[in-house]
Formats: structure tokens, sequence, C-alpha cells
């Protein structure tokens, strides 16, 4: 797959699911590529490189989410 | 005079042992007086505001932190921890408190000259508070803000040549024993191996994919210093499979009293002459030992390496000379489901640099299901627990052997698939019928 696809598919697919939550495990990120975990890891890499997905931790587990999603940055006042 | 009255917390002075508190104490007034005309980048008064929310924490019974947080350093999904204080107006200085964890050197080998640039660091863009090191392995840096990480990190990484650890979803820091720098037990290179292994991976240690945390810990001998088989994902333990080489006068110089019982460790009191009976052979959990014609004999095969006699007389008794490792999987602390030992895997490997083997037929085929099958926030323990450890042996391609078997059976009955039996499961219909009516 190629990354401009890549990257349509995860916007899309994470903008549909926004009201209901920010925040995505990489497995559901990979479930919406189609892609084993190996291969889309690679893609998903270059997303967040690209600034059109950010990290989130919890500090035991990761979570994705579209760059600015969500509220907590602007709750903790580091916006 | 202190920021905020610590009754409480002033308690945990009173015994006898040191405390932490006295500690932040002392780190608050070196802030205060700042004799060293520091630049401090974050609330000089941070320490103190940290003793004000412990102690209303004590009073109320509850935490005041939140944690988890998009704070980070560019490109990587790890190593740094949000912490924020849920009373800010109260206590500033904590309102951002953020954790990093930066990766130890294998065998946490250090100079005083590293140690004091990154207190130095730590002083001037942090709290000046680390864990030396956390439960982790790792050195890990408690509070900043979140201006701050991208500077720490910079400063790290261009003057101290120094990376940050895992946290999150990630290969987490990959820990080891001292091994063979100053340790005589060792049966492999743990540093060498520990320090390969964290460069090779470094993608996982960084970018989190996978479905929790994983982690590595290297065991020189199965003294098990690091506890890898308690707590790691993949736990890396020295063995040997020849025999225990015996020096026969060492022995007997044990027995005579003139080479003190483990290497002079418990000579704090008077425990009598050295009984060789009553303190090695018969502690032997396997009965493998004993003395013929004054002399001491094992029977090796029998030997689970509990490392007792060798603990005891270490000068008489060593390590075998053909040494690898035993590899143990799915271990984890209670979160979910109980706490969980490592079950072997892999009975004997040599530990040989690439380690091409460890990372070809265990590491990445364990990876490549646990990614795939992985529930999230699952722990490969909890895995092998729900698919059985039969997939696991599948997904590695490790033959069954009677060294992976912990207890007797609880499950009474044996699943096949229809290519271990002999014809398989398909049968003509019309065949089985001229035998069995409807």
């Amino acid at each position: 797959m190629e990354y401009e696809e890549a990257k349509t598919r995860i916007v899309e697919g994470l903008t549909k699911k926004s009201k209901v939550k920010s925040k995505f495990y990489f497995n559901d990120l990979a479930k919406i590529l189609e892609l084993k975990p190996r291969i889309a890891k690679k893609l998903i890499n270059k997303l967040v490189i690209e600034e059109v997905l950010e990290y989130w931790s919890s500090g035991s587990t990761s979570m994705y989410g579209l760059k600015g999603a969500g509220k907590q940055a602007s709750a903790e006042h580091e916006d | 005079m202190a920021k905020h009255e610590t009754p409480l917390l002033d308690q945990l002075e009173s015994g006898p042992w040191p405390s932490f508190v006295s500690d932040l104490k002392q780190e608050a007034e070196f802030r205060a007086k700042n004799e060293e005309n520091i630049e401090y980048q974050i609330p000089q008064d941070v320490v103190e505001d940290l003793l004000g929310v412990l102690e209303l924490s004590f009073k109320h019974g509850r935490t005041h932190w939140k944690h988890g947080g998009i704070v980070g350093v560019f490109g990587y999904g790890g190593g740094v921890i949000g912490r924020y204080c849920d009373q800010p107006e109260k206590f500033p200085g904590v309102a951002h408190f953020h954790t990093m964890r930066v990766s130890q050197p294998a065998g946490k080998f250090y100079t005083t000259k590293y140690l004091r640039e990154i207190c130095d660091l730590w002083a001037r863009r942090g709290s000046g508070i680390t864990n030396m090191h956390g439960s982790t392995g790792d050195i890990i840096f408690l509070g900043t803000t979140t201006p701050q990480l991208e500077e720490i990190f910079w400063e790290l990484t261009h003057n101290l040549n120094q990376d940050l650890g895992g946290s999150g979803s990630n290969l987490r820091t990959p820990s080891d024993c001292i091994g063979q720098a100053r340790c005589e037990f060792a049966c492999y290179d743990t540093q060498a191996i520990c320090h390969g292994l964290t460069v090779e991976y470094q993608d996982e240690l960084h970018r989190p994919a996978f479905p929790y945390k994983f982690k590595f810990k290297f065991d020189g001998c199965p003294n098990c210093c690091v506890a890898s088989i308690a707590r790691a994902d993949l736990s890396f333990i020295g063995t040997w499979r020849d025999e225990i080489p015996i020096d026969q006068e060492a022995v007997q110089a044990y027995i005579g009293g003139e080479i003190p019982p483990n290497a002079g460790a418990h000579s704090g009191r008077d425990w009598g002459p050295f009984d060789i009976q009553k303190e090695v052979i018969d502690n032997c959990p396997t009965d493998c030992m004993w003395m013929e014609d004054n002399k001491l004999m094992i029977d090796n095969k029998e030997c689970n390496r509990c490392m007792h006699c060798i603990n005891v007389m270490p000068r008489a008794l060593r390590i075998g000379n053909d040494r690898g490792c035993t590899i143990l999987a799915g271990a984890k602390a209670p979160i979910l489901d109980g706490a969980q030992m490592g079950s072997l895997i892999v009975p004997f490997i040599k530990v040989e640099e690439p380690y091409d083997e460890i990372k070809e037929t265990v590491i990445e085929p364990i990876w490549d299901w646990w990614m795939e099958e992985g529930k999230n926030r699952e722990r490969l323990g909890e895995l092998m627990k729900r698919q059985g450890f039969k997939k696991l042996l599948e997904v590695t391609g490790f033959k069954p052997d009677p060294r992976m078997v912990s207890e007797p059976r609880t499950n009474p009955y044996i699943f096949w698939n229809e290519d271990e039996v002999e014809g398989g499961f398909k049968r003509d219909i019309n065949e089985f019928r001229k035998h069995h009516q409807r």
C-alpha cells in the first residue's frame, strides 16, 4: 500500500470515529489498513513523522490520535 | 521555613531508616539557596510543591496525580511519561511533572564525570530528583515541564551521547546483571547481548506498535539477580550443559574451615564450624550430591542448577564449561490474571554474537505471533495462557521437551491436529454407512 492511500484511509477511519473517541490502539490502525502489524508499522510511523498522527502514552500503554484531536493538551494548558 | 507544612511526611523521618522525605527536603533547600547559581528552567520551588501535594495525598488518602499525555519528543513514542497534578493552583510547581526514562548502560557502569553531567542537566532543566534506578532499570528523571522535554533530549543525545529508554507499548529498555565484568558465575556475556539487542531493536524501543509492554532481561546465571524469571516477557538465564567441575582439595579446605563458606558473606556472627552435610548436601533440592571416600560426588544429570552448592563453596565448585542460556517466556506482574513466572521455551542455546539464532528463532517469531494475535493490553504471558503453550511451540517451531513441563497435567483432553493423525480426519461416508446404520 502506498503512503498516500494509507493516509487517506487512516484520516477517514479516525475522523469517522472522532465523535466517540480520539485515541486508538495500534491494532485499530492496522485493521483500518488491513495490513499485518509489521508492515502497517512502517506506514503509521511515517504518518507520525509527517505529523498527521501523534502518539499518546499513559506510561504503560501507547495509543495514536490525529494530531490535535481530543482536548487533553488544552486542558493542561499545553497548546 | 518550608513552603508547606508537612506533619504527616515528617513522621516518615522518625524511624531509624533513611527517608526519601529527608532527601526531598535537602533538595528543596539546595534549590532555594542556589549557591551554585544554576539557571533553573522550571519552578525553583518544584520540590516544595512536591512535598506539599504528597502531604495532601496522605491527608486525603488518595492521589492527586493524573497520568498520560501526548508529551514526548519528536519521533519517539516512549521515554517520556506525562504526569500532571490535579491541584495546579495550590501546587503550581508540579502542575506539569513529567517523568523521563533514560536508557541505562548495560551493567550500569558509569564514570563519575557522566553522573555529574546528567545530574547537572537534571538540576537545571528538571526537578533534580532521580530514581537510580527505577525497577525497569532505567535512570528515571522525575519531574519536568513540557517545554523542557525537547531541550533535555537534545542535550542528552548531543552532549552526553545518551538515549531515552522505553515506556508505553514498546520494547522496554533491556536490562542485565553485572555479568562477566565482575561475576565468575556469569555463563554468558550479559552486557554484550543486552547492549547488542538494545541497538538492534531501536525501532521497537522507540516506536510503539506492540499490544502492550515487552521486556527482555538477562541473568548471567540461575542466581537470577535481575529476577528476569519473574518479570521479563523473555528471560535469558545463563546455564551450562556439562558437569560442575569439582576441586576436591578445596572441598576439604571448606570442610576443614580453611576457606569460609559463602565467600565469607555470613561472617557477621558465629555460625559454628562448617558442616557440608547439613549446609550443602542436605540442601540440594534434587538430592544429587553425596560424599564417597571423603570425596564430594554430584550426579550432574539430576542437577537443576539451583546454584546453592556453588554459592556456598565457590572455590570448590564452578559453573560448567559448555555454557549458554535458557530462555523463558511470559513472566509478568499481577495486574491481570495474577503474577506469572516465565515458562521454559528454549532449554539451552549458545549465546554468541551477533545472536542471529536467538533473534530469528526466538524473539522475532514470538513478536510476530503476539503482534498479530495479542489483544490490546495483553502481555505475552496472557496470550500464552489464552491460546496455550502448544501454540507458542507451533509459532516458534520448537519441539516439546520434558523440561518445559512445570507440573502434572490438569487438563484430561488431548487435542490433535489433522496432520498429526495418521490418515487424517476425513472419511468416506458411504464406506462408513456400509457398517453403521443411521
